[in-house]
């Protein structure tokens, strides 16, 4: 697993997406603390985590989105898998390359709140709770980026289809407000999610008995509940929507508040968006 | 060393690799022949863990590769059809990183790049970039990379392919080198390679064996009927009239150029000295004189075209020069590792 981390610590510093990546990240929190911390005289550094957050949305996928596609496309998949290295090694080595590229530069910001306390009262925990959830949030969304590069051989598509995913999520919380809180409402769009679902699992698998088997439980448990708790329908869409919202999770960090359901959502995320991951990595043998 | 049993490999509905078994020797080249699409690829992947089969086992070395594949994985070294390098670093960087994820660390590390290096010969080029190193070049250093962690087989998967003349002869030249000291298995669809490299030859056809052994034996073996070329100083009808005295001879074919005819006769499964002793008593006694007669035996060639000619993949090849031929089909239909 070293070896894969190395190599990949390398590459990335070597391709340069390290640097911009870096480079980006740093802008955007130096244009929030001038625009919070020095025009507007806050104290808070959290609020300019707040927001720079959306930053991530589209420079995390940029940065994933050669970790497997690349792979693919140059066949080197075929030496990984050659080799003595199991998948999950494969991609730990892969994911924490990527989680060192993320933290140098957070790393960096976390000497902001630092030189600020030296001019003015900055209430530190808060600050660096919030970063500290900042680096959470980025490592659940990297983790989401790699999967999404290896269902993929083409970087491009890797990065455009990580950009949509996260962008929707980021937003999801405001759609919620226009998505229909009735029961029906709520059934229809877990239905069309459940087909979604689906199709994913055949597009991974290639196992067409899954998918349906899948479909039609997925159905029938929706039609149950409809049919004898339809109270629990109502308005579960948007909650959904909102619990699911890595952004939404962080602006509890933001408002002062170190809330562990959200260190826990995080952590669970990376962890199922890296099992895909290795699914993902293991089918390409067995397809 | 290897043993590979009753292996299957469906992709959806297509059949790759129909149940396939057969035992791989220790030190010895083997060859791995059959057209395009007979399987020989996904045979390879399969040995190498990079592919799971639908039925069956491989085991290297008393280790399944399935059950316990590091410690097999260790035993080999393996070169895809492609091979896979990372264009953008130096065949030092490439060999490091793969030599690592082997497990080789300091020292061992070194000398074993070291002398991967020079077995293949890639010093001149160990610190340009891989993009930029020719094809001849790129497959050295994909078979560098499969010598790292001293493997005690090494699997190469056409590694002629897409070379000129002249690398070719390198590779093959390398390949035997690496004979002496591993067991080597490669894969090629031309005949005239496997025969000039190996000294153990598997011919899959339709993802099943067809037929094994060494060339000579699979020679002596599978020699089908002898023919018998015969250019007498006559016409067609009068030499027709000779050679039907001689029981057991019957014509394939005859050709009749001015006062001369030529006919290609089948021996049967006679001795075809008998026949030669025969025909040269009859053209002796009817006073024709003889001018050319040849015993021709089947080759390996005839053999791998009659074991596998009812792949429509088959590689074109026709009398005479035909591996020139197919040679030329190899280099021409290869596709560019860069796309």
């Amino acid at each position: 697993m070293t070896a894969i981390l190395r190599h990949e610590l390398k590459a990335n510093f070597h391709a340069l997406t390290a640097w911009f990546f870096g480079a980006f990240l740093l802008c955007f929190v130096g244009i929030g603390a001038l625009q919070y911390n020095l025009k507007a005289a806050v104290s808070n550094f959290e609020y300019v985590l707040g927001y720079c957050s959306i930053v991530l949305a589209i420079i995390v996928p940029l940065l994933t989105m050669r970790t497997i596609a690349e792979e693919r496309r140059q066949r080197t998949d075929q030496l990984l898998y050659s080799l003595p290295v199991t998948a999950v090694q494969v991609v730990l080595g892969k994911y924490l390359a990527l989680l060192i590229v993320f933290a140098v530069p957070l790393l960096i910001v976390c000497l902001y709140p630092l030189i600020f306390a030296g001019y003015g009262d900055v209430y530190l925990p808060t600050a660096y709770g919030a970063l500290a959830a900042f680096f959470l949030m980025g490592a659940a969304l990297i983790a989401l980026g790699v999967f999404i590069s290896s269902l993929t051989e083409n970087q491009g598509l890797a990065a455009g289809l990580g950009v949509a995913v996260m962008l929707l999520n980021y937003y999801s919380v405001s759609l919620s407000e226009y998505v229909s809180r009735t029961t029906v409402g709520s059934g229809v769009a877990l239905a069309v999610i459940a087909v979604l679902v689906c199709l994913l699992i055949r597009y991974m698998t290639k196992n067409t008995d899954l998918a349906y088997g899948a479909a039609v439980v997925l159905i029938l448990g929706l039609s149950g509940v409809l049919y004898f708790k339809p109270e629990l329908l109502e308005g579960l869409l948007p909650e959904i929507m909102e619990k699911l919202s890595f952004f939404e999770r962080f602006y509890t960090f933001v408002d002062g508040v170190f809330d562990l359901t959200g260190v826990v959502f995080y952590l669970t995320a990376i962890v199922f968006f890296l099992f895909l991951t290795v699914q993902s990595l293991e089918k390409r043998r067995y397809n | 060393m290897i043993s590979v049993n009753h292996l299957t490999k469906y992709y959806g509905e297509h059949l790759a690799v129909s149940d396939l078994s057969f035992e791989i020797g220790e030190g010895h080249v083997y060859g791995f022949l059959g057209p395009n699409g007979a399987g020989k690829s996904t045979t390879m992947n399969i040995m190498t863990g990079c592919l799971s089969a639908t039925e069956g086992s491989v085991s290297i070395d008393g280790h399944d590769i399935f059950e316990e594949p590091r410690a097999a994985k260790r035993l080999i070294g393996y070169l895809p059809e492609q091979p896979p390098l990372y264009q953008g670093e130096t065949p030092e960087e490439y060999l490091t990183f793969v030599g690592q994820a082997k497990g080789l660390r300091g020292e061992r590390l070194r000398t074993e790049i070291e002398s991967a290096v020079e077995a293949t010969g890639i010093e001149p080029v160990r610190n340009k970039r891989i993009g930029a190193l020719s094809k001849g070049f790129r497959q050295r250093v994909g078979i560098a990379q499969a010598l790292l962690g001293d493997p005690r087989v090494i699997i190469l998967d056409e590694p002629t392919v897409g070379l000129d003349p002249i690398q070719i002869l390198e590779i093959r030249e390398l390949i035997r080198r690496l004979g002496r000291t591993h067991t080597v298995i490669f894969s090629s669809h031309i005949l005239s390679e496997v025969q000039t490299v190996c000294d153990r030859i598997l011919i899959i056809a339709h993802g099943r064996l067809v037929a094994q052994g060494e060339p000579e034996e699979l020679e002596r073996r599978l020699a089908g009927e002898n023919e018998i070329i015969l250019t007498a100083d006559a016409g067609s009808v009068e030499a027709a009239e000779i050679v039907s005295q001689i029981e057991g001879l019957h014509a394939l074919d005859a050709a009749e150029e001015g006062s001369v005819s030529t006919f290609r006769l089948s021996a049967g499964d006679g001795d075809p000295y008998d026949m030669t002793r025969a025909l040269f008593g009859a053209f002796a006694k009817a006073d024709v004189p003889i001018l050319e007669m040849a015993v021709k035996k089947a080759t390996l060639e005839d053999i791998f075209l009659e074991l596998t000619e009812k792949d429509t993949a088959a590689v074109p090849v026709e009398d005479g020069g035909k591996n020139d031929f197919a040679e030329r089909e190899a280099t021409d239909h290869d596709g560019d590792p860069e796309t």
